[in-house]
């Protein structure tokens, strides 16, 4: 089924041109992967997804993103309901300088998700379960998060988001500051969590594309190129440039 | 081809700094070692609990320190509230248009008028126009707009030291922008926002130009009961006694300096060793 679709979606910043008519159809509960060589506008795209690109001033967007049949650029959406629903992982871990336990009690407190001790235990407890960390964590919930090493911090970034309950979740680049084995390990999470979210997942290692995502869009200058199912990306794609950049030959 | 290290042409410029590095603290040592060595003897419980007496040449200095502490205390209340809660909007909220950057300009400026100025815009705003009288209250408005600006960008500076990471991890969990700015940026912006201000005080305390034709008296034969009093200020009283009393003791004069010396110094002490205590707390 359809959840995000994008509909000749233009962003700019000041009077750079940087998405150029952006058409794309993602699936729900699937991993969609974008690819594409760094600065063609990969994070953008996503920043524009959950609005969080509206923090920069200078930014300004044209035609729509349609999520669950709501444009959310359409000026009567809450933003902050856009990014509740489309939860969103960093590139580098961005936890609090405060303890793994308010890390994730902070959103669902200021949220009004959840305001006992125990229902919010239980939230935690269940988050961190979902990326695998509570075993390694449960005897220091209450010490600095920043005191775990990167991939158990990019988990516990995960494990925040996932606490807020979305139904979408974004990420860009998440295993770029980790190394082979942690991006093994994380990118086993993110194959899982398929079943329970749509998932889009920027990323400039096409291997990674090609081992966990189900549909592949190929960004280049702004534009998607080509969008196509993971598979027929990687063996057959349709136009010159997509088989160049997979390969390894494109040449900007 | 290697090279012997030429000692002597290291030792040049090293010998320049390092001169130049004492002959900055020559001066500040100096200072203390005199205050302290001249006026240390007259100091005592009943120089800085009583009243002047024998037209300032004996007695205490009590109501110079009282109005001294009235001013900073009413200073304190309506400087801070407005130059936090503006560097807030200007940092968190302002957009970057023609307004944003004409009061930008204008508070890097005001920060450089000399001080003298203030006094006399007080004089003419708040002790004449308002008719608020040569008082504390008169004075504490006019150290508050002298000292505005400082407060404005020194909080603007410690809100610009909370990494733009958390922001964006904060509003990505759908957290509006005033509550990220309430429970992640500001939290973490503290320990800035307090060190500054605390040097803030400090700055304040030594101030005389600006509470010299607003807020300060010659000679007040009672103690200070309400903020539209005139008071007597220890920069003022420190200059007074010392050029316009004849025959003033010269251990007492060194003594209302050695005062103002430790409630200036004091206050900045406070300063660093909040510093250091953040510091060590400091997390990122
Ligand atoms: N906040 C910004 N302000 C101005 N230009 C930006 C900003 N963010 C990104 N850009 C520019 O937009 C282009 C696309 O950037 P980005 O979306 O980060 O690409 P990618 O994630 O594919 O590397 C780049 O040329 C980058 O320099
Ligand atoms: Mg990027």
């Amino acid at each position: 089924m359809l959840k995000i679709k994008a509909n000749n979606f233009n962003l700019y910043y000041n009077d750079f041109h940087v998405l150029k008519n952006i058409n794309i159809d993602i699936e729900e509960k699937k991993i969609t992967a974008i690819i594409g060589p760094s600065g063609c506008g990969k994070s953008s795209f996503l920043k524009s997804i959950n609005r969080i690109n509206d923090i920069v001033e200078y930014m300004r967007v044209n035609g729509e993103i349609i999520i669950s049949g709501q444009n959310i650029y359409d000026k009567r959406v809450d933003v902050n309901s856009v990014r509740k629903n489309v939860g969103m992982v960093f590139q580098r871990p961005n936890l609090f300088p405060i303890s793994i336990y308010e890390n994730i009690s902070f959103g669902l407190k200021i949220n009004k998700i959840a305001n006992n001790k125990s229902t919010i235990m239980a939230i935690v407890e269940e988050s961190l379960s979902s990326v695998m960390l509570l075993h390694d964590v449960k005897d220091k919930l209450y010490k600095s998060a920043l005191l775990l090493t990167l991939e158990q911090q990019q988990r516990l970034c995960i494990a925040r988001v996932l606490a807020i309950n979305p139904q979408i979740i974004l990420f860009d680049e998440p295993c770029s500051s980790l190394d082979n084995v942690a991006t093994k390990k994380i990118e086993e999470l993110i194959m899982k969590l398929r079943e329970k979210y749509t998932v889009v997942l920027v990323t400039h290692n096409m291997q990674q594309a090609a081992r966990i995502s189900n549909d592949t869009a190929v960004m280049i200058c702004g534009r998607i190129i080509e969008f196509a199912s993971t598979e027929q990306i990687f063996t057959c794609p349709s136009k010159k440039e997509t088989e160049s950049y997979v390969t390894g030959r494109f040449m900007i | 081809m290697i090279k012997l290290n030429s000692k002597f042409s290291q030792k040049i410029p090293f010998f320049f700094l390092y001169a130049a590095t004492i002959l900055t603290i020559i001066p500040v040592i100096t200072i203390i070692f005199v205050i302290i060595k001249n006026g240390l003897s007259a100091i005592n419980w009943e120089f800085l609990t009583s009243m002047p007496r024998d037209g300032m040449r004996a007695g205490g200095i009590f109501p110079a320190i009282l109005g001294t502490f009235f001013i900073i205390l009413l200073t304190i209340i309506f400087v801070f509230p407005i130059g936090i809660c503006a560097a807030i909007y200007l940092n968190e909220y302002a957009k970057n248009n023609l307004l944003t950057r004409v009061i930008n300009l204008a508070i890097i400026n005001l920060a450089g008028i000399p001080s003298v100025v203030y006094g006399l815009f007080g004089l003419g705003v708040f002790v004449i126009f308002f008719k608020l009288g040569v008082s504390v209250v008169s004075g504490a408005l006019t150290l508050s707009i002298m000292e505005l600006p400082v407060v404005i960008t020194t909080t603007r500076s410690a809100l610009n030291s909370v990494p733009y990471s958390f922001r964006e991890a904060s509003l990505s969990l759908g957290i509006s922008r005033w509550l990220t700015i309430r429970h992640i940026v500001l939290p973490n912006a503290v320990p800035g926002i307090l060190t500054g201000s605390i040097l803030s005080i400090a700055r304040i305390s030594g101030e005389t130009a600006p509470v010299l034709f607003t807020a300060s008296a010659l000679y007040v034969s009672y103690l200070p009961h309400s903020m539209f009093d005139q008071v007597m200020i220890l920069p003022y009283h420190l200059y007074v006694i010392s050029t316009q009393v004849p025959n003033v003791r010269k251990d007492m004069i060194y003594a209302t300096a050695f005062v103002l010396l430790i409630l200036v110094l004091g206050i900045s002490c406070i300063a660093i060793v909040a510093r250091i205590y953040f510091k060590r707390r400091k997390k990122w």
